[in-house]
């Protein structure tokens, strides 16, 4: 039954890509905003005769076979693009299975006074379009989960810095949630600065920080605790409003550590604690930043 | 039998802890450091854990232990110099060694100490050192 098939695909290439491809431009989920015609027809194209010489020569049972390595491949290359150009499951699932209406429809065609050989070539066929969509979809989602742990990376890279802001003193503003393995990250961070700088003072600002739940607290409390246990002080600034009241509706106590509105108090303070004073250039004197 | 030695700085010990602790070891540093302390009657104790690159609850509680028992006999305790790993992993243990001092390094570990005491030989001037050594 492989060799009707293969038969059909190689003597109707043509026409089933006309089928097909005029199946996919009349559909109402095109996306030629996407995808161009002519970049589409090249892919089908490319995927169709790679899949009629498949079938010529291998089994239809396996599509891991090596025979369909080279249609698996470019199935993945499709798929990948698609994951990447921002095409939905749906639109990559039925372009690949859209494919089979086309191939049905010409073998139906060619074979409509042999029912035996169509119902069997028919079956053959889903089973072996099945498959590849199988292929299709395992790839599209590879294709999202490497998207995704590509911006994982950079908004870990890019979401710890230790700034120095003064000779002793460190402050490391948190944009964005704070989770436990996130947490990790600024602690080693700001632990590895305190030795490298021998900063006496850590200002932790957390006006980034869209909300405080217990769980972050605890996270804030350690980092608190272990800069304290290296021998440095840590001061917590950016309190919004909304957060002073989350916390103490939790019942969370942040007594034990140093807490301000803004980084310019909290600044402040660091400096009196390491007996610096800022003073206005002008000549009034004893007009020192007091806020 | 391996014992960690205990130097004498004026009114305070001195310890540099320079291998990894082992239980034993431990608990000998803490009975002979409170015997020193009473023997000395020192005012403060230092210890240096800069080398220590582990640490277990054992470790902690004997920190904690020390500082208590050198608190009753009025001393204070400054452990310096640990290391990043180190406080990560006494502060996962739960072990923020409340009571204890703590400071970077030796040299601002004895500032701390005889701040605590109210011995400083020459205040005023300590003072001005500090400022020209912030202004820098």
């Amino acid at each position: 039954m492989d060799n009707t098939l293969a038969k059909v695909l190689q003597n109707n290439k043509k026409k089933i890509l006309e089928i097909w491809m005029q199946n996919q431009l009349s559909d109402v989920s095109l996306r030629d905003d996407l995808i161009s015609n002519e970049e589409l027809r090249r892919q089908s194209e490319e995927l169709l005769s790679g899949l009629a010489h498949a079938v010529a020569n291998g089994s239809t049972e396996n599509v891991h076979a090596p025979e369909y390595e080279q249609v698996t491949e470019i199935l993945s290359d499709i798929s990948i693009t698609r994951a990447r150009q921002g095409f939905s499951p749906r639109e990559t699932g039925m372009y690949v299975l859209s494919l089979k209406k086309a191939i049905s429809q010409v073998l139906e065609e060619n074979y409509n006074t042999q029912p035996d050989v169509l119902y069997k070539s028919l079956l053959t066929l889903t089973n072996l379009i099945d498959s590849l969509s199988m292929v299709t979809f395992e790839t599209y989602i590879k294709g999202r989960e490497e998207v995704i742990l590509r911006q994982t990376d950079e908004i870990n890279e890019i979401s710890t810095p230790v700034i120095r802001v003064w000779e002793g003193i460190l402050a490391l503003p948190i944009i964005g949630t704070l989770d436990s393995a996130r947490t990790q990250t600024v602690m080693e961070n700001l632990l590895q600065e305190i030795v490298n700088t021998g900063s006496s003072i850590a200002i932790l600002d957390i006006s980034g920080v869209p909300a405080v739940d217990s769980l972050v607290a605890q996270h804030l409390i350690k980092t608190v605790s272990a800069t304290r246990l290296m021998g440095a002080e840590c001061i917590i600034s950016g309190i919004r409003a909304e957060i002073a009241q989350t916390i103490v509706h939790l019942g969370i106590d942040l007594s034990n550590i140093k807490t301000k509105a803004t980084l310019a108090s909290a600044l402040h303070l660091a400096f009196s604690m390491r007996n610096v004073e800022v003073r206005n250039m002008n000549k009034n004197k004893g007009l020192n930043l007091s806020r | 039998m391996e014992r960690i030695p205990i130097l004498k700085m004026g009114p305070f010990l001195l310890v540099t802890i320079q291998v990894d602790l082992y239980d034993r070891l431990a608990l000998n540093l803490e009975s002979d450091l409170i015997n020193m302390v009473s023997k000395t009657g020192a005012r403060g104790v230092l210890i240096d854990i800069s080398a220590v690159s582990i640490v277990d609850s054992f470790m902690g509680r004997i920190l904690g232990n020390i500082a208590t028992m050198s608190r009753i006999m009025d001393a204070e305790t400054v452990v310096v110099g640990m290391q990043p790993a180190v406080a990560i992993t006494l502060v996962e243990l739960g072990l923020t060694l409340q009571g204890v001092h703590t400071a970077l390094d030796v040299e601002k570990g004895m500032e701390l100490l005889q701040e605590k005491m109210g011995i400083s030989e020459h205040p005023e001037q300590d003072e001005e050192e500090d400022q020209d050594d912030s202004n820098d």
